[in-house]
C-alpha cells in the first residue's frame, strides 16, 4: 500500500504535537504545532480517505481532550469554527459569484437575534402569555428556521441590489449591515423587540440531550466543561455540513453558473444562465450559513448586543476569505483559522508577554539610545488592540504579493 | 419553413441609428452570412437577436415564437446560441467547465438532487460530461479539457467558444467573426467544421465574417448591412456583383477581386 510510510510519519508528528500540548498546556507554541498538524494532513500526499481518518482523529478525539485540559483552547476552536463557517458562506458570495458583499455580518446578526429574542425572556415583551424563554430543545428548530430566515432576508436584500455591480453593490451591502445594526440598536421602543444597546441575556443554551447516555456509560463531566465541548461538536458538525453543501453545489451546474457569472456576466447569460436567479441563490445560500452560525453564536455567548455585529466583523471575514483564496473551500477554512489564531492567540499572547515584561520592570538597553525601562511602555502599544491594523495589513499585503490567496482554487484533475 | 424571421428591426443608441428596419429570413438547413463594413451594425444585430439589447421597433420570430422582450438565457433556452467577436470565455474555469456552462439550460438538475447527490444527478452529470467531451473532440481541443480557458492559444479559444455555444444544443448558431485572426489553413478547417455541424448539431448557422473566402465558400445566402440598413441579400455570386455592395465597400480595398482569386 502506497503512502504507509508518510502516514505513519504524519501520525507520529500529530501525536508528538498532541503530547507536547498536553504536557505544556499553557504553551502557545505547542498548541500552534498541534493546529499545524491539520495543515500537514491537508498538504500530505497520502490517499484522501486516510486524510479523512487522520483529520477525524485530530478533530473528534485529540482536540476535545486538549480542550478538556485547557478550556481556552476549546474556546479558540469554537471561535475558529464560527469564523470558518462565516468565511465559507462569504466565500460563496465573493469567491464563487464574485459579488463584493461588505455587509455579510448582517445575516449573522439576524440569526443571532432570532434565537436571542425567542430563546430568552425578551419575546415576552411583545408576545403576551409568558411563553418565553423557549425550552432548550427549540434551539435545533431555530437552527433550521434560521436557514430559512437567512435565505429569505438574503433574497429580499438581493432582489433590489443585485442589478448593481462592483463598488455600488459593496456600498449598498455595507449600508444594509449598518441598517440592521441600527435597527437592533434602536428597536427597544416603542415596542421592545431587541432591548437596544443593552443587549439580550441570558439566552437559552441547547439541550444536553445526551447527558443520560453519558451517565449511563459512566462519564462524569461538569456542566461548565460539558457546554464548551458540546458547542465544539455542534460547530464542527455545522462546518462539516456547510463544507459538504458548498462542495456539492460547487461541483454542479449551479456552482459552474456562479463562477461563469463571476467571470463574465454577459457570456453567462448568453449561455443560458439566468443571471439574477443564480446570483440570488448564491446570496441566499451564503446568508443562510451566516444566519445559522448566528443562532449558535447567540446560544454560546448567552449574551449578545449590537456591538458584536459591527462593520469590523464583515471586514474580518472578508480578510479571511481573501487571505485563504477567493473561490476556494480549503482557502476559506485556512484563512479563517489563521486570522482567528492571529487575533485570539498570537496578538493576545504577545500582549501578555509585553505586560509581563512591563510589570517585571525589565530594562531595555539600546546602543546609542541609552536604556529604556519597559515599565514606561505606553498602554497603546498593546498588540491585542491592533486587530484592525492586522486586517488592513493582511488585505494590503495579499493584494500586493499574492492576490489569488494562500490556497487558490486548483484546477481539478478529473479522470 | 423559416426558422428565423426578422421584420423591420430597429435599434437606436441615443442619436445613433444602429439598425434601421432590418428584415431577413433564415431557412432550415441554411448557412447565411452577414457582411458589411466596420460599424455597419452586424454585432448589434446579434446582440439584439440574443436579448442583450432590446429592439426599439420590429418583430423577431424564431420557430414562430416572438423573441422580443425575452432575456438572454430564455433565448438560449429557445434554441439560439452564439459566440462573441471579442472572445468572452470564462477565463478561470477549465475548458470542460466552460463547455458544461453552455449546457446550463439543458441540464435541469434540481437543487435537492444536487445536494443529496441523487442518482438523477449522477446520470445527468455523466451524460453532460460525455457530451462535453464529444464537443471538445469535435472542435479539436482533445487533451486540453482540464486546462484553464485562458491558457489556450487564440485559435483554440475561438474553437472553445464554438464548443461552448454548441453545448446549449442550439437550433440556430450565431457566430461572430469565428475566423478572425486565423490563418488560411485554420480558416479552412473551420469551414469544414461548420459544414459538418449542419444537420448533425444545428439546423442553421448565421455568421458575421470579414474573411470573404469563408463567406463565399460556405454561405448559401449573404446579407449585407451598411450603416444599419440592409442593402443587399442573395446568393454569394449575386451579392458580389451588386453595385450597392461594391459602393459600400469601396475605399476598403477591392475585396471583390480578392474573393475571386
Amino acid at each position: 500500500m502506497k503512502g504507509i510510510g508518510s502516514t505513519m510519519a504524519l501520525l507520529g508528528s500529530i501525536l508528538f504535537s498532541f503530547l507536547l500540548a498536553v504536557r505544556f498546556p499553557q504553551s502557545l507554541f505547542a498548541f500552534l504545532l498541534f493546529e499545524g498538524s491539520l495543515i500537514a494532513i491537508y498538504y500530505s500526499s497520502i490517499p484522501n480517505n486516510l486524510k479523512l481518518w487522520l483529520g477525524a482523529l485530530v478533530l473528534l478525539w485529540l482536540m476535545p481532550i486538549l480542550g478538556y485540559i485547557n478550556g481556552y483552547y476549546l474556546e479558540v476552536a469554537i471561535q475558529i469554527g464560527i469564523y470558518v463557517a462565516l468565511a465559507l458562506g462569504l466565500n460563496i458570495v465573493v469567491g464563487f459569484v464574485g459579488l463584493l458583499n461588505l455587509g455579510f455580518v448582517a445575516f449573522y446578526a439576524i440569526g443571532a437575534y432570532l434565537w436571542a429574542i425567542f430563546g430568552s425572556t425578551q419575546a415576552n415583551q411583545f408576545i403576551p402569555g409568558g411563553l418565553f424563554p423557549l425550552s432548550p430543545s427549540w434551539f435545533f428548530v431555530f437552527l433550521l428556521l434560521s436557514i430559512v430566515v437567512g435565505a429569505v432576508t438574503g433574497t429580499l436584500l438581493g432582489l433590489p441590489v443585485l442589478r448593481l455591480r462592483g463598488d455600488y453593490l459593496a456600498i449598498v451591502t455595507l449600508g444594509f449591515a449598518e441598517v440592521v445594526r441600527a435597527l437592533v440598536n434602536n428597536l427597544d421602543k416603542p415596542v421592545n423587540l431587541t432591548n437596544g444597546p443593552r443587549g439580550i441575556a441570558p439566552i437559552t443554551k441547547p439541550p444536553l440531550f445526551f447527558q443520560p447516555l453519558l451517565e449511563f456509560i459512566g462519564v462524569k463531566v461538569a456542566e461548565a466543561q460539558l457546554y464548551p465541548l458540546y458547542f465544539y461538536f455542534v460547530i464542527l458538525a455545522m462546518v462539516c455540513v456547510i463544507v459538504l453543501v458548498t462542495r456539492r453545489l460547487e461541483n454542479s451546474r449551479i456552482g459552474r453558473a456562479w463562477k461563469a457569472i463571476r467571470e463574465d456576466e454577459v457570456a453567462a447569460a448568453a449561455m443560458g444562465v439566468p443571471v439574477v436567479r443564480t446570483k440570488l441563490l448564491g446570496f441566499a445560500v451564503g446568508a443562510s450559513f451566516a444566519s445559522a452560525v448566528g443562532v449558535l453564536f447567540a446560544a454560546k455567548q448567552v449574551f449578545i448586543n449590537p456591538e458584536s455585529f459591527t462593520f469590523m466583523e464583515s471586514i474580518g471575514v472578508l480578510a479571511m476569505v481573501i487571505l485563504g483564496g477567493m473561490g476556494s473551500i480549503p482557502g476559506a477554512i485556512l484563512g479563517a483559522t489563521a486570522v482567528t489564531i492571529l487575533n485570539l492567540q498570537l496578538l493576545k499572547g504577545l500582549s501578555l508577554w509585553l505586560n509581563g515584561l512591563r510589570q517585571s520592570g525589565a530594562v531595555l538597553s539600546l546602543p546609542f539610545l541609552g536604556s529604556y525601562s519597559l515599565s514606561q511602555l505606553p498602554a497603546q502599544f498593546e498588540p491585542a488592540k491592533y486587530e484592525r491594523m492586522v486586517f488592513g495589513l493582511i488585505l494590503i499585503l495579499m493584494m500586493i504579493f499574492r492576490p489569488q490567496g494562500i490556497l487558490p482554487p486548483r484546477q481539478e484533475r478529473r479522470k | 419553413m423559416a426558422l428565423l424571421e426578422l421584420r423591420g428591426v430597429s435599434k437606436r443608441f441615443g442619436g445613433l441609428q444602429a439598425l434601421t428596419r432590418v428584415s431577413m429570413d433564415l431557412e432550415d438547413g441554411m448557412i447565411a452570412s452577414l457582411i458589411g463594413p466596420n460599424g455597419a451594425g452586424k454585432t448589434t444585430l446579434f446582440n439584439t437577436l440574443t436579448g442583450i439589447y432590446q429592439p426599439d421597433e420590429g418583430e423577431m420570430r424564431f420557430l414562430n415564437r416572438s423573441l422580443v422582450g425575452l432575456k438572454p438565457d430564455k433565448i438560449t433556452g429557445a434554441g439560439i446560441s452564439r459566440t462573441f467577436q471579442n472572445i468572452r470565455l470564462f477565463a478561470h474555469m477549465t475548458v470542460l467547465d466552460n463547455v458544461l456552462v453552455g449546457m446550463h439550460a439543458r441540464l435541469n438538475t434540481s437543487v435537492p438532487a444536487i445536494l443529496l447527490r441523487l442518482s438523477r444527478f449522477h446520470e445527468r452529470e455523466k451524460l453532460a460530461r460525455h457530451k462535453a467531451m464529444e464537443l471538445i473532440e469535435l472542435t479539436g481541443l482533445c487533451g486540453r479539457e482540464n486546462e484553464w480557458a485562458h491558457q489556450l492559444s487564440y485559435g483554440e479559444q475561438r474553437r472553445l467558444e464554438i464548443a461552448r455555444a454548441l453545448a446549449a444544443e442550439p437550433t440556430l448558431l450565431l457566430l461572430d467573426e469565428p475566423s478572425a485572426g486565423m490563418n488560411a489553413a485554420e480558416a479552412r478547417s473551420l469551414m469544414a467544421l461548420f459544414v459538418e455541424l449542419m444537420g448533425r448539431y444545428v439546423k442553421a448557422i448565421l455568421l458575421i465574417e470579414h474573411n470573404m473566402r469563408v463567406v463565399m465558400g460556405i454561405s448559401h445566402r449573404v446579407h449585407v448591412l451598411d450603416y444599419g440598413e440592409k442593402i443587399a441579400e442573395g446568393h454569394p455570386d449575386e451579392v458580389r456583383q451588386d453595385p450597392r455592395v461594391i459602393e459600400a465597400y469601396l475605399g476598403q480595398g477591392s475585396w471583390v477581386e480578392n474573393a475571386r482569386s
